[in-house]
C-alpha cells in the first residue's frame, strides 16, 4: 500500500516536472527571443511539411466524414420529413465539432508525431548539441519555427476540412438522394452563425494547433535519446495530444455554447 | 620549452556530479594554446563529459573553467554563443546536419556569424572542404557519406570559422585503418597549418599519443597521469600501465563485482 502510494507521488512528480519544462521549453522559444527575420525561411519549410503535406489526409478524410454525415443525417431525418435540414446538420457538426476535433486528432497522428521523431532524432544524432556548440539556439532554430508552423497550419486546415467535408455532404444528400438543392443550402446559410458557430470552431482549432504542436516538439526535445526514448516518446506524442484535444473540446464547448 | 607555459584553458578545482554519482572530482587540467592536448582514459570516466563542460552544455557543482579570462559556467547566454564562437567541436557521431547538403553544413556556421557574401561563403567552405580532401562531395547529402567521410565534413565545418580551439570526441571510434590513418594526419597537419588549440578526448593509445603534444589521463574522476607522451610512458602506475598496454585485468578488474563463483553456483534458482 505505502509503495503503491509512493508510486503515485513519484509519477505525480515527475509528470509535474515534466510540464514546468514544457512551459519552460515554450517561453524559452517563443517569448523570451523572438528572431522573425531569421526564422521566416525556416517558418516556411517548416509550413510545408507540417500543413501543406497534412493536407491529403485532412481533405480525404473531410470529404468522407462530411458524406456520412450527409447519408447518416438523411436516413434520420426522412422518417420525420426534415430532410431538407441535412444541410443545416451537416453544416452545424462539422464546423463546430468535427472539423476541429477530427483535423486535431489527424494532425496529431501525421504531423505531431512526425516533428516528435524528428526531434528526437536530431537530439540522438547530436545535432542539437552541435547546433549550440555553433553558437545557435536550438530551440529558436529548430523549436520555434516548427510550433509556429503548427499553430498557423492547423487552423487553415480545419477550415478546409469543414469546406470539403460540406461539399461532401452536399454531394450525397443533394446529387444522389435527390434533396432540392435550394432547401438544402438555404437551411445551411440560415442557421449557421458566422461568430457562434464557425469562428468558435476556428478558436477551438487555433487551441488545438497551439496544444498539439506543443506536445509534440517537447516530447522529441526532452526524450530520451535512444530508439527506445524516441518510440515512446513518439507514443505520448499521439496519446497526450489526443486525449488533450478530446478533454479541451469538452472545456471549450462547455464555455462556448454550454450554459456554465 | 615547458609546454604548459602559455594556458588557454585552465579547469580549477572542477567537480561535477550526476545525480548521486561523482564524475569528476577537484579535478584541474591545464590546456597549452596552439598544442593538441589529449584526455584519455577508460570509457564512462567522463571524458566526453568534460568536453561538453568547456563548452558550457554543463555546469559544474563547483569549481572554475577559464577560456583565457573568461569563466565559463558563469558566463551568461549571450556571452556564452560568443565565447563558442572561438570554440569548434567534433562530435562522436559526426552529428552532421541531415537536411542539409555537405556544402550547406560547413557554409552554416558562416553564414549564421557572419555577412560574408554567397561568393566568399563559396570560396572558403571550398577552401575547408579541400582541406579535408572532400571538395567533390559538396553536393552529396550526409546519408551518403561513409563514417570516415561524414567525421571530416564535420571536422571542415568544425573549423569553418577558423576557431581558436578544436575538440574532438573520440575520433578514432570506430573508423577502418586508412580512415584512422587520414583523421590522425588531419587533426595534425591543421593544427600546425591553422594554429589553433586542439582537445582530443580518446582511447585509442597509439593514434592519440602519436600526435599529442600532452597528455592527461584520467580515471575515477581525477587525473591519474599527465605529461607529454614520452613521460606518460615511464610513469609508474599500474593504474596508467594497465590502460596504456591494454592488460585486461589490474586496478580495473575484468570481473564486474559479483559474489563467489562457487556460492553463487550452489544457490537454489528462486
Amino acid at each position: 500500500m505505502l509503495d503503491w502510494i509512493q508510486t503515485l507521488g513519484q509519477n505525480a512528480l515527475s509528470r509535474l516536472a515534466a510540464f514546468g519544462r514544457a512551459g519552460q521549453l515554450l517561453l524559452q522559444s517563443l517569448v523570451a527571443r523572438p528572431a522573425p527575420f531569421t526564422m521566416f525561411p525556416l517558418l516556411v519549410q517548416q509550413l510545408y511539411f507540417v500543413g501543406v503535406l497534412s493536407l491529403v489526409i485532412i481533405v480525404v478524410s473531410g470529404g468522407f466524414i462530411g458524406m456520412v454525415l450527409g447519408l447518416q443525417g438523411y436516413t434520420i431525418l426522412v422518417d420525420y420529413g426534415s430532410e431538407q435540414a441535412v444541410g443545416q446538420m451537416v453544416a452545424l457538426s462539422l464546423v463546430r465539432e468535427l472539423a476541429p476535433v477530427v483535423t486535431a486528432l489527424l494532425f496529431a497522428g501525421r504531423a505531431g508525431s512526425a516533428l516528435t521523431a524528428e526531434i528526437g532524432l536530431m537530439k540522438a544524432t547530436e545535432q542539437l548539441a552541435s547546433l549550440e556548440m555553433i553558437g545557435v539556439d536550438p530551440l529558436r532554430r529548430v523549436i520555434a519555427p516548427r510550433f509556429w508552423a503548427g499553430f498557423i497550419s492547423m487552423p487553415i486546415l480545419t477550415v478546409i476540412f469543414s469546406v470539403v467535408g460540406v461539399w461532401g455532404g452536399a454531394i450525397v444528400a443533394v446529387d444522389w438522394l435527390g434533396i432540392y438543392e435550394g432547401s438544402f443550402w438555404a437551411n445551411m446559410q440560415h442557421s449557421v452563425d458566422f461568430k457562434e458557430d464557425v469562428l468558435n470552431g476556428i478558436i477551438k482549432s487555433i487551441v488545438f494547433g497551439a496544444v498539439v504542436t506543443w506536445i509534440a516538439v517537447f516530447e522529441g526535445y526532452d526524450c530520451v535519446p535512444t530508439s527506445e526514448g524516441i518510440s515512446q516518446a513518439t507514443t505520448r506524442t499521439v496519446v497526450f495530444s489526443s486525449l488533450a484535444v478530446l478533454g479541451l473540446d469538452f472545456i471549450l464547448t462547455a464555455l462556448m455554447f454550454g450554459e456554465l | 620549452m615547458d609546454p604548459l607555459s602559455d594556458i588557454i584553458i585552465d579547469i580549477r578545482g572542477m567537480s561535477f556530479s550526476r545525480g548521486s554519482r561523482t564524475i569528476f572530482d577537484d579535478i584541474s587540467i591545464r590546456v597549452p594554446r596552439g598544442k593538441v592536448t589529449a584526455i584519455m582514459g577508460p570509457s564512462g570516466t567522463g571524458k566526453t563529459t568534460l568536453l561538453k563542460l568547456i563548452g558550457g552544455q554543463l555546469r559544474p557543482d563547483s569549481g572554475q573553467i577559464l577560456l583565457e579570462q573568461d569563466d565559463i559556467p558563469k558566463l551568461g547566454r549571450r556571452e556564452l554563443f560568443l565565447a563558442r564562437e572561438r570554440m569548434g567541436m567534433l562530435f562522436q557521431s559526426g552529428a552532421l546536419f541531415t537536411d542539409m547538403s555537405v556544402f550547406e553544413n560547413v557554409a552554416f556556421p558562416l553564414r549564421v556569424h557572419t555577412d560574408l557574401t554567397n561568393d566568399m561563403i563559396r570560396d572558403i567552405v571550398l577552401m575547408k572542404l579541400q582541406a579535408v580532401g572532400l571538395r567533390g562531395a559538396a553536393k552529396l547529402m550526409p546519408s551518403e557519406l561513409s563514417g570516415g567521410m561524414a567525421r571530416r565534413v564535420a571536422l571542415a565545418r568544425a573549423i569553418a570559422l577558423d576557431p581558436d580551439i578544436v575538440m574532438y570526441d573520440e575520433p578514432f571510434t570506430g573508423q577502418d585503418p586508412i580512415a584512422m590513418g587520414v583523421l590522425v594526419n588531419l587533426i595534425r597537419r591543421l593544427n600546425q597549418a591553422l594554429g589553433h588549440t586542439s582537445i582530443i578526448v580518446s582511447h585509442d593509445i597509439k593514434e592519440t599519443l602519436g600526435i599529442a603534444d600532452y597528455v592527461y589521463m584520467v580515471a575515477d574522476g581525477r587525473v591519474i597521469a599527465e605529461g607529454t607522451p614520452n613521460e606518460l610512458s615511464t610513469v609508474d602506475s599500474e593504474q596508467v600501465r594497465q590502460f596504456m598496454q591494454g592488460l585486461p585485468d589490474g586496478p580495473v578488474p575484468f570481473h564486474y563485482p559479483a559474489p563467489d563463483l562457487m556460492q553463487d553456483l550452489l544457490q537454489e534458482t528462486p
